[in-house]
């Protein structure tokens, strides 16, 4: 079946009305079709609600093309149901229940349909048996991270299911948006997730600088992409320390941990900020690098990389640790499709899917670093290919900071087009960050959506958990590190 | 009789004012490997001095066995050191104690699990349940080892079996893997790496830790004096395998079982830098590869002869 929708590029805007209309049914023939036949999988689903009727739009991503398609349909405010899209694509399971709970839009057929955010008085799914035991994990956890519960159906050590609650991180930033003024904005942006500040704050910016139909400067871009690598590498290096100490071994967990002060110290001289604060902003970046800074930046690296690489040989070549996380957590590359995985989790399961490849935006246009890739998708594999993608952004930005170029860093950007649509999409350190940002007839912000790669991963994460040991959850936890208030928003 | 209240009096002050140090040497040696300064050495005596002086809260859920847990705990590791002969022989001694010993080592855990299914957390359950699981294979190959002690030495009492004096065989095959069977007994019994990780703050992956979440305050403060007394006595033993008591009275004695019990932590704390724990259901595999290596002992010293 042929359906014709829209074709968007990642940052430029369309007119609403040129998105096109289709009735339900052929919605959702062409989301299934799409997904199962065009090797395209689903971005998001989200719903705007129109007086009378309900909006419905599908975004999906034809990766291998580097193509996002998009197309509404429209639902009857007096009878908000359809036949769920779940079962023929498990993929949707999240979105649908995202639906289900903002919009009240009921997908019939849904096989667990429960609120994502606020369903913590929703029953979990239940094992029943003589043996089965239940075991259930916070939200208050030991040590200081955020709160999500985890309802395990045990057999001895061995997990049949796990369950994950999330929500109590829940502060309703989608709606505060359209609340508030731009400036604000860009600071609710980096709040979404205090890991991924950079990431979100370059999502945001992108999507602005779409609606404005403004372009940043060549240096603006290559400084984006500087701060958004040394994010990437921050994260990694510390998810990489933070796995040495599950599995107790010390040498590299302290070194990494080391390490990673490195990058969050490079990062803090750039922006003024150690988690990259207040730098990025639609029409620029607020800060410029000297050229002193630049060639101690190059140097800092140079001896960063030396190091990183003898830590990580260290730990990737101790047999006592590889036994840990090789056939730990694995998450077949079928698998990885099915639930629709994005970023790293996705490609160490061999899905080679990378915003900065498939879907480029300013620095990444004229020069990116080399995806990378690994089959095993285990706890090994999620390790391995941080590490790898260390090293690659090391490389890259040691080549990048040679050629930057000299110019104004900031140039103003506002007036937005009236009654569009903007989808941006950026490749942040855990996978694609999506915003989505609809504007009303005077060019303000209408609808703001926002898609965190946690969305799509904590379902990997359930997933891998099927059949491991329960002893092994921590450690599978932390290959993820997925982002609880990035999901909960 | 002045001498003998003296070395009484001698033995139970090592047992409840040195072991503490030795959790301290361990930190020490971790964090030197870590590229870390480490708390201070003294810092386990600073921490029982606080939680000495808090307050005790018990869940609502518990009953009083686990106000009772802890000095049950604690008496069964006390009795268990008077039996081992430190500098020279123990305070008690007489034939068949080494079944005692091993029996009220197991009295203590039999409380322990108690106390934590008492709770009736699903951690403290899994806990429990993991260290019932591992300490039915450790507690063979603990008893095959002091087996092959008896026959060794031709003897069942645990004083007898450490004063060989200086003519003893150090590097006997027999007694060399004895030894690597009682360090490894040492790592299981009291939840060190490659077994257990005391440091983990993960409940799901915990085997002792998980047990004694629910206590605070003096409870705590005695279970872990008590781990560290259990640990102390493991330590000795492994190292009066090698180097047994002399028999003298002195300080200078006191000062050999010191170096010969912080040279057994350093090398428990090497052995956690170096490597990784081990995945959970693996550790069956060690353990029975363990009992193994006790009946290999075993066989040598049945074979072989009396040494």
């Amino acid at each position: 079946m042929k359906i014709n929708s829209a074709i968007l590029k990642n940052g430029v805007a369309m007119a609403l009305h040129e998105i096109p209309e289709i009735d339900f049914i052929s919605w959702r023939r062409w989301i299934i079709e799409s997904c199962q036949l065009a090797k395209g999988r689903v971005i998001s689903l989200l719903a705007e609600d129109h007086g009378d009727r309900m909006r419905l739009y599908g975004l999906l991503g034809i990766d291998d093309r580097g193509e996002l398609r998009l197309a509404g349909t429209d639902l009857m405010k007096n009878d908000l149901r359809y036949p769920s899209l779940t079962p023929d694509l498990p993929e949707a399971h999240w979105f649908e229940r995202e639906l289900y709970e903002q919009h009240n839009i009921l997908p019939e057929g849904h096989p667990w349909l429960k609120p994502i955010r606020r369903g913590d008085y929703a029953p979990f799914y239940r094992v029943e048996g003589e043996e089965i035991h239940e075991v259930a994990v916070g939200p208050v956890h030991a040590g200081i991270i955020e709160p999500g519960h985890f309802r395990f159906q045990c057999h001895g050590e061995k997990v049949f299911h796990l369950e994950i609650q999330l929500g109590y991180q829940h502060r309703g930033i989608e709606t505060m948006f359209p609340k508030a003024n731009p400036s604000r904005q860009a600071v609710l942006a980096e709040s979404i997730a205090g890991d991924t500040v950079v990431g979100h704050a370059l999502c945001y910016a992108h999507a602005m600088e779409g609606l404005a139909d403004k372009s940043v400067s060549v240096r603006a871009k290559e400084l984006r992409v500087v701060a958004l690598e040394l994010e990437r590498m921050a994260n990694h290096v510390g998810d990489l320390g933070m796995l040495s100490s599950d599995v107790g071994f010390l040498p590299a967990s302290a070194y990494f941990g080391r390490l990673r002060g490195e990058f969050l110290n490079l990062l803090m001289e750039l922006t003024g900020n150690r988690y990259g604060r207040s730098f990025i902003r639609p029409g620029g970046t607020l800060l410029d690098l000297s050229k002193e800074k630049i060639l101690d930046f190059w140097k800092r690296l140079e001896k960063s990389e030396q190091e990183f690489r003898d830590v990580s040989d260290l730990f990737f070549s101790e047999t006592s640790v590889l036994a840990r996380f090789e056939q730990t957590g694995v998450i077949s590359a079928e698998l990885a499709r099915t639930l629709g995985l994005v970023g790293f989790p996705a490609r160490a399961s061999g899905i080679g899917h990378d915003v900065r490849s498939d879907y480029p935006i300013g620095a990444y246009r004229v020069h990116k670093p080399p995806m990378v890739r690994l089959t095993t998708g285990d706890v090994y594999a999620r390790a391995r290919i941080r590490s790898l993608e260390v090293k690659r952004s090391l490389e890259f930005l040691k080549e990048g900071l040679k050629a930057l170029t000299v110019e104004k860093t900031f140039l103003p950007c506002d007036r937005f087009k009236f009654s569009s649509l903007v989808v941006s999409l950026v490749e942040g350190w855990r996978g694609e960050i999506v915003h989505i940002a609809i504007t009303d007839s005077s060019g303000k912000i209408r609808l703001f959506k926002i898609i965190d790669p946690s969305f799509h991963n904590w379902q990997g994460l359930q997933m891998a958990m099927r059949d491991g040991q329960i002893s092994d959850f921590p450690l599978c936890n932390k290959s993820f590190n997925l982002s609880y208030a990035g999901h909960d928003l | 009789m002045v001498s003998e209240l003296l070395k009484l009096t001698g033995h139970l002050a090592i047992l409840l004012l040195i072991p503490p140090i030795f959790l301290g040497i361990i930190a020490k040696t971790k964090a030197f490997f870590a590229g870390r300064k480490g708390p201070p050495l003294l810092q386990v005596y600073y921490d029982l001095f606080k939680l000495f002086c808090k307050g005790g809260v018990d869940s609502r859920s518990a009953s009083f066995m686990i106000r009772l847990a802890p000095g049950i705990v604690l008496s069964t590791l006390l009795m268990a050191g008077l039996l081992l002969p430190l500098l020279y022989e123990a305070p008690i001694h007489f034939r068949g104690d080494l079944i005692l010993f091993a029996y009220l080592l197991a009295l203590g855990r039999f409380f322990t699990i108690l106390a934590a299914l008492d709770v009736g957390s699903s951690f403290e359950g899994m806990g429990a349940s993991r260290e019932a699981a591992f300490s039915a294979f450790s507690e063979l190959a603990f008893f095959m080892a002091l087996v092959t002690l008896a026959v060794m030495t031709q003897s069942t009492s645990l004083s007898h079996i450490f004063q060989w004096g200086n003519t003893h065989p150090t590097f006997h095959p027999a007694v060399v893997l004895l030894f690597i069977s009682f360090f490894l007994i040492l790592l299981t019994e009291n939840s060190r790496m490659p077994i257990d990780d005391p440091n983990t703050h993960l409940e799901l992956t915990m085997i002792h830790e998980v047990m004694i979440l629910d206590y605070s305050g003096p409870d705590l403060g005695l279970i872990l004096y008590g781990a560290t007394l259990k640990l102390f006595l493991f330590m000795a033993l492994t190292a009066s395998l090698l180097w047994p008591p002399t028999g003298l009275f002195g300080f200078q004695e006191i000062g050999y079982l010191l170096a010969k019990v912080a040279g057994i932590a350093v090398v428990i704390g090497v052995v956690e830098s170096v490597k990784s724990r081990l995945r959970l259901s693996k550790i069956p595999q060690l353990l029975v590869a363990n009992l193994v290596i006790t009946t290999l002992a075993l066989l040598i010293t049945v074979l072989g002869g009396p040494i």
